[in-house]
């Protein structure tokens, strides 16, 4: 039987990994975006689990709110992305260093 | 019914009519030509609003307790409008002659500042998380508001993500504490939380003011600070040392309070434990700091630990200091960039402190206004500064805090040193290049004011502690 602990573990797994993806990740900013993505999913299970545990609909629709901000929030983070790039000429994690002290 | 609620509402609903409507109609007629206009309207705007505001009175709840209407959401949105108001207007010229004046920039401040407003009256998880994110993401766009620079576009890729990252985390407590509590309303909450919480409850009380103390800029969760500070355009710098602090610090009262009252001895050492922090790397980071907006950016750092001090007292007092506190540090933030916002040689903007050497011989005015300024950040008495400090050291000691009272005299002995430098620069330095002669009387009217109140307010606080008080009795029942 699946209970609520088993949502609520993987929902906390993937939020570990998200944060680990965001801090270890040397590469690719794109792949802190999916980071930040799956940090916010992880969070929709969490809530989706508790409302269906606690038979309230009020933790849906903060998911639906969650992932209304989620896509404007990629959005964002791609428009800046793009400028960058054009400035910097890569998106390499490393080389978001112009500033620092 | 639904007519009483929007009308608690109305100046968010105008404010956001107002920002598509604006955003639609520059368009439609001269984009950026109408920037300056916006501009000036925008500012209007707020001013009005602000008054509006302040003339309502009592207690109001709307959407089911969702957003709540009080003399503390009150006090914190006219200084949030107020200030913003003063620093659009103050960008005006600066934007305008490095080309720079996009007319999406008064509509994003505009925006920012009707989620800056729902923060401040949230009375529920999901009005918060809102209020939250439609603040930050206009910030982040407005931190990366000169697209064709390097330094910008990286400011606003650093504030994004590491903006992101806080938002999951205080999102992840959300959830944890409307499992536990089984409701997302802070009333509801309040019951649920009541002499002891179940370690869950706490957990998610953990996230929510890891995230929150992001946006306050706290030790540990500061980082972003210096970077975006330094990258962003100035008016945006001065933007974001402002208006912002203020919402996110009155989101913190409201959920450690409207939430979370019932486990205070819980969050209280949290909330010391960042104060003292962030007071005392604030006042050590600053000192090797040669780039003034970066050193405003540790400045605003231990101004956030004073303030939280207040908080960390858990009385009535403490709200109320940690208001007036904000308010004086808003005030002389607005003056402070004034002035940075005038630095400039050969029509480039300067931001290296040696470059104001010997600042005084040509401009004595201003240069005495920022003498007051430096010496009101750093609390040296007279100043309004020294009572700001005054009052969130004696609630911290009247609320049991002694230690953290002591540390936070230590640290502002220590943070004096890099404001006094600065007033050493401007008398004392040796001969260089001089700066520009500064032109905008705008600029020159706002650091006067702005000095002005740091004096003459020490004799009357222009009323505001009575406002404060008020303000704070209304936040804890």
């Amino acid at each position: 039987m699946i209970g609520l602990e088993h949502y609520l573990t993987v929902a906390a797994a993937l939020f570990v990994i998200g944060i680990f993806g965001l801090f270890l990740n040397r590469k690719n900013v794109i792949i802190l975006l999916m980071s930040i993505e799956l940090m916010l999913l992880s969070v929709n299970i969490n809530l989706v689990a508790f409302s269906s545990y606690l038979g309230d609909l009020v933790g849906q629709i903060f998911t639906l709110f969650v992932l209304t901000v989620a896509a404007a929030e990629a959005a964002i983070g791609l428009a800046i992305l793009v400028c960058f790039f054009r400035n910097r000429g890569t998106i390499a994690v490393e080389d978001v260093n112009v500033m620092k002290g | 019914m639904i007519q009483a609620d929007l009308n608690i509402l109305l100046p968010e609903i105008v404010l956001a009519v107002y920002a598509m409507l604006g955003l639609l109609g520059a368009v439609y007629t001269g984009k950026d030509r109408m920037a300056g206009m916006l501009v000036w309207l925008t500012a209007g705007l707020f001013v009005a609003l602000a008054f509006y505001i302040a003339s309502a009175t009592g207690t109001r709840t709307a959407f089911g307790g969702m957003f709540i209407d009080d003399g503390f959401a009150r006090f914190a949105k006219v200084t949030i409008l107020l200030s913003a108001a003063a620093v659009l207007v103050m960008s005006q010229d600066y934007m305008a002659r490095r080309n720079l004046l996009k007319f999406e920039y008064p509509m994003l401040v505009t925006l920012a500042a009707v989620g800056m407003m729902v923060m401040v009256s949230a009375g529920d998880l999901m009005a918060l998380y809102m209020g939250l994110e439609l603040q930050s993401l206009a910030l982040y766009v407005i931190a990366a508001l000169r697209r064709d620079s390097v330094k910008s576009t990286e400011a606003g890729l650093k504030y994004f993500v590491l903006g992101a990252l806080s938002s999951g985390l205080l999102l992840y407590g959300a959830s944890l504490v409307y499992g536990f509590a089984g409701t997302t309303s802070f009333a509801g909450i309040i019951t649920a939380a009541e002499g002891h919480a179940p370690l869950g409850l706490l957990l998610g009380l953990v996230f929510v003011i890891s995230g929150m103390a992001f946006k306050i800029s706290a030790v540990p969760f500061h980082m972003w600070t210096p970077d975006v500070y330094e990258g962003a355009p100035t008016p945006v710098t001065a933007f974001f040392a402002t208006a912002p602090k203020m919402a996110a610090m009155g989101l913190f009262a409201r959920v450690v309070y409207d939430a979370f009252g019932g486990i205070m001895s819980d969050w209280q050492q949290i909330v010391a434990l960042l104060s003292v922090l962030s007071m005392f790397l604030g006042a050590v980071a600053a000192i090797g700091q040669r780039d003034i907006k970066r050193l405003m950016a540790y400045s605003s750092i231990a101004h956030m630990g004073y303030a939280l001090m207040g908080l960390a007292a858990g009385t009535e007092l403490g709200v109320q200091s940690m208001l007036i506190y904000m308010a004086i540090y808003v005030t002389m933030n607005v003056g402070t960039f004034a002035f940075i916002l005038s630095m400039s040689r050969d029509g480039q903007p300067v931001t290296d402190i040696q470059g104001l050497n010997m600042y005084a011989r040509a401009n004595p005015v201003r240069a005495l206004s920022m003498l007051v300024l430096l010496f009101s950040l750093a609390g040296v008495p007279p100043f309004l500064g020294f009572f700001g400090k005054f009052y969130v050291l004696r609630a911290a000691y009247e609320g049991g805090l002694a230690w953290l009272a002591i540390a936070g005299v230590v640290a502002s002995v220590i943070g004096a040193y890099y404001y006094l430098r600065i007033v050493f620069f401007m008398y004392f330095g040796e001969e260089r290049e001089p700066l520009d002669r500064p032109q905008s009387p705008v600029l020159w009217g706002f650091l006067v004011a702005s000095a002005g109140v740091m004096t003459v307010g020490i004799v009357f606080l222009f009323g505001i502690e009575n406002v404060a008080q008020a303000a704070a009795l209304s936040l804890i029942k």
